[in-house]
């Protein structure tokens, strides 16, 4: 190193400011970042493979497990591409009990990715009050289903736990809690300098790069792609609630943490809109142990990005393909992009502000050739090509909200 | 005899190393309530301590065993001796002679150079990274902290630091002519302590401990414990040049100030712990060059005014 003015730095496998495997091989000129060699696939765990070996009932916890803050977001987007294949009408009111989590968790991700991102820029200050308010929903959500992170709720038909009024009123004195929390903190990252200063102007990305490397979720949003599948593409209770799809044109890690804080606003707007609303009636309805051959692709909102299940059956109690792209895998790309030529010391915080979440990542098909160095990669290209192509088979159209993207492929 | 008892015991070694490691838990201390934790116990500190002593010693391989384990004494040997020529309990300190200020000043910038180099020594990448930062952190830091401390000499016209209190303590009013000094050489000790928002060479979410990587055992219990005196005799440096107050009024009053003073410095740095983020290396030269020292400068020469009008 001290020969050569330009050196390679590993971060990771293990490393304090990653909390999962993952290697980043940085080479450095003084503090300088020249290039990023990202390296998945030290916590592949063959969940897709395994899903192929047990029923689709079992499949449901096990997709739960895809993700320790995700959780209901794999198993909802499971359950949903299952139960398009079988054609199951599920009950409104479960319905509505899987949206309610579904914010819950958006809720608990965004906390915690807020403690995250203030300790990776060395304000730990931060990481203990966020966390601290965190538990506010973590108790929530453990009233709720019994569980902090694996909630088990979501069944093949519906859910497996009822919520009673009284619930319902602590949930909204929850909610009350932590949007008084959530605008204070909203006032510290308009107004506290060192925040701003090491936030701004870091990790950024253009709105063009951002649609071109496929950036999803919040980091898509921060760069003001208007992106966001419950909207896009409503399911569960969506299309009967009101939100706002929050948008920012900060293009950097500031951008991410403004867009995330007033999701976080729009998500107990939209837990309040859910409490009110909720119907009455079954929870959910008997789904068979055979489903019938067929397949779907289901596409959910997670806390980091759009979440994508594709499910194949053959007609027998087991699926014959199962393939998960978590939302982290569509980012990873756009971290390479946002490294380039910044110094070391936005590394950690720009790897954070994706809220990265790696080891659903390494479920997802990016195999790496040991002898020759190649890569195999399906393309997420590929898999949404495929996707529109069937939803045009079944008579829904949505060229008209991927019309850039398919100028794009034509060019 | 007595010089080695000085030495070793008070105020030299022991007293510092106990009063160190106690401030360094009043930080902690203040730091954790600041963060609604509960935070460590009295003892913690010395726990530390004796825990590490007691591990084993790992030296890297390609290291240079000499400068490896050499490096930690030495830091903790340069401390210990600034505090001798530092006035704690009266205006007169042990030791004193014209200029022992910048003798002081020097012997606290030591163990910069020590961990730079025992970083570097170490042949770790991590800790190169964190050598090269404490060095360019250095040169931000260092020169705004010696026009700051050295602005009120040129009031008391004297280069000594026993000369230096014993001016103030006679006019104490004139202490606030160096206000301005008092704060930035507050924020370059917090640079030199590498405190937050200046813990830049050891981020530990970036290169991991920075210089202190390598080390282990007894060689990082001797960085550790140099840190904590540091922060002492730190600030038992500013309050001698700054807050003077009182250390006319006999030996056991003037001692229960000096404790009083270092606690509030230590409290000011857990506050500006738990306040702020941490920096950039970048950013921290920009603004100590472009910040700090134009405040330096208009500090020395609102002294040489003062001077001219007052004598």
């Amino acid at each position: 190193m001290a020969q050569s003015n330009s050196f390679k730095i590993p971060i990771g496998p293990q490393h304090p400011a990653l909390k999962e495997p993952e290697s980043f091989s940085v080479a450095l000129r003084g503090e300088k970042i020249l290039g990023v060699d990202i390296r998945l696939g030290y916590n592949h765990r063959g969940i897709e493979k395994a899903c192929e070996e047990r029923t689709f009932l079992q499949d449901v916890y096990l997709i739960e497990r895809v993700c320790g803050i995700c959780s209901h977001s794999h198993s909802t987007c499971f359950v949903q591409a299952v139960e398009e294949i079988a054609n199951l009408d599920v009950p409104k009111r479960g319905l509505y009990i899987r949206t309610l989590f579904a914010e819950l968790e958006r809720v608990h991700s965004h906390l915690l990715w807020l403690g995250v991102a203030g300790h990776e820029i060395g304000f730990d200050t931060l990481l203990m009050y966020t966390w601290k308010d965190r538990e506010v929903v973590m108790d929530i959500l453990a009233m709720l289903s019994g569980n902090r992170v694996n909630y088990g709720m979501n069944t093949i038909g519906g859910v497996r736990r009822d919520i009673s009024p009284e619930q319902i009123q602590e949930v909204l004195k929850g909610m009350d809690i932590l949007e008084e929390k959530t605008k204070y903190y909203i006032e510290v990252a308009s107004q506290e300098a060192t925040i701003i200063n090491r936030l701004s102007g870091v990790g950024v990305v253009s709105k063009e790069d951002a649609i071109r490397l496929g950036a999803v979720g919040p980091t898509a949003r921060a760069s003001g792609v208007d992106r966001d599948m419950r909207r896009d593409d409503p399911y569960a209770a969506y299309p009967d609630v009101q939100f706002d799809v929050i948008l920012d044109d900060h293009n950097d890690v500031y951008g991410r943490t403004v867009v995330r804080l007033k999701e976080l606003m729009e998500s107990y707007k939209i837990i309040r809109q859910l409490l009110k609303k909720i119907p009455d009636g079954p929870i959910a309805i008997k789904a068979p142990r055979k489903i019938p051959a067929g397949e779907a692709f289901s596409r959910y909102e997670a806390p980091r990005g759009e979440d994508v299940h594709y499910v194949k059956s053959n007609g027998t109690e087991k699926p014959e393909r199962v393939k998960v792209r978590a939302p982290t895998l569509a980012n990873v790309q756009v971290v390479k992009h946002m490294l380039k030529d910044r110094y070391l010391a936005d590394m950690p915080i720009v790897i954070a502000a994706i809220d990265p979440c790696f080891s659903c990542t390494d479920r997802s098909i990016a195999l790496h050739r040991h002898d020759s160095r190649k890569r195999d990669v399906v393309i997420w290209e590929t898999v949404r090509l495929a996707g529109i192509e069937w939803y045009k088979k079944n008579g829904i159209d949505f060229t008209a909200l991927n019309k850039r993207f398919m100028a794009r492929l034509q060019k | 005899m007595a010089a080695l008892l000085n030495m070793l015991v008070f105020p030299g070694f022991l007293f510092l190393s106990v009063f160190g490691m106690y401030c360094s838990f009043l930080e902690r201390k203040l730091y954790a309530r600041l963060q609604s934790r509960i935070g460590p116990p009295w003892f913690q500190p010395y726990a530390d301590f004796v825990k590490l002593v007691a591990k084993e010693n790992i030296m890297p391989e390609d290291a240079n065993p000499v400068m490896f384990s050499l490096m930690p004494v030495f830091a903790l040997t340069a401390v210990t001796t600034a505090v001798l020529y530092i006035p704690i309990w009266g205006t007169q300190a042990l030791f004193s002679f014209t200029g022992d200020i910048i003798v002081v000043l020097y012997l606290l910038t030591l163990p910069t150079v020590a961990f730079f180099i025992g970083g570097w020594y170490s042949t770790s990448l991590y800790a190169r990274i964190g050598a090269v930062r404490t060095l360019g952190q250095l040169f931000a830091y260092e020169v705004p902290l010696f026009m700051s401390v050295l602005a009120p000499a040129i009031l008391a016209e004297s280069w000594s630091l026993s000369g230096i209190s014993l001016y103030y303590s006679q006019h104490p009013w004139y202490c606030l002519f160096n206000a301005i000094g008092f704060v930035i050489s507050l924020v370059a000790m917090l640079a030199k302590l590498e405190k937050a928002p200046f813990d830049i060479p050891e981020a530990e979410t970036e290169i991991g401990g920075g210089c202190f990587t390598e080390y282990s055992g007894r060689l990082l219990a001797f960085f550790k414990l140099a840190l904590m005196i540091e922060m002492v005799v730190g600030g038992a440096l500013l309050s001698s040049v700054f807050l003077p107050f009182g250390l006319a009024s006999g030996p056991v009053v003037g001692f229960i100030l000096f404790l009083v003073k270092s606690v509030i410095v230590v409290g000011l740095f857990a506050v500006a712990h738990a306040l702020l983020a941490r920096l950039r290396i970048d950013q921290i030269l920009d603004f100590c060059w472009k910040l700090m020292i134009p405040a330096a400068l208009v500090q020395v020469v609102v002294n040489l005014i003062i001077k001219m009008v007052i004598r």
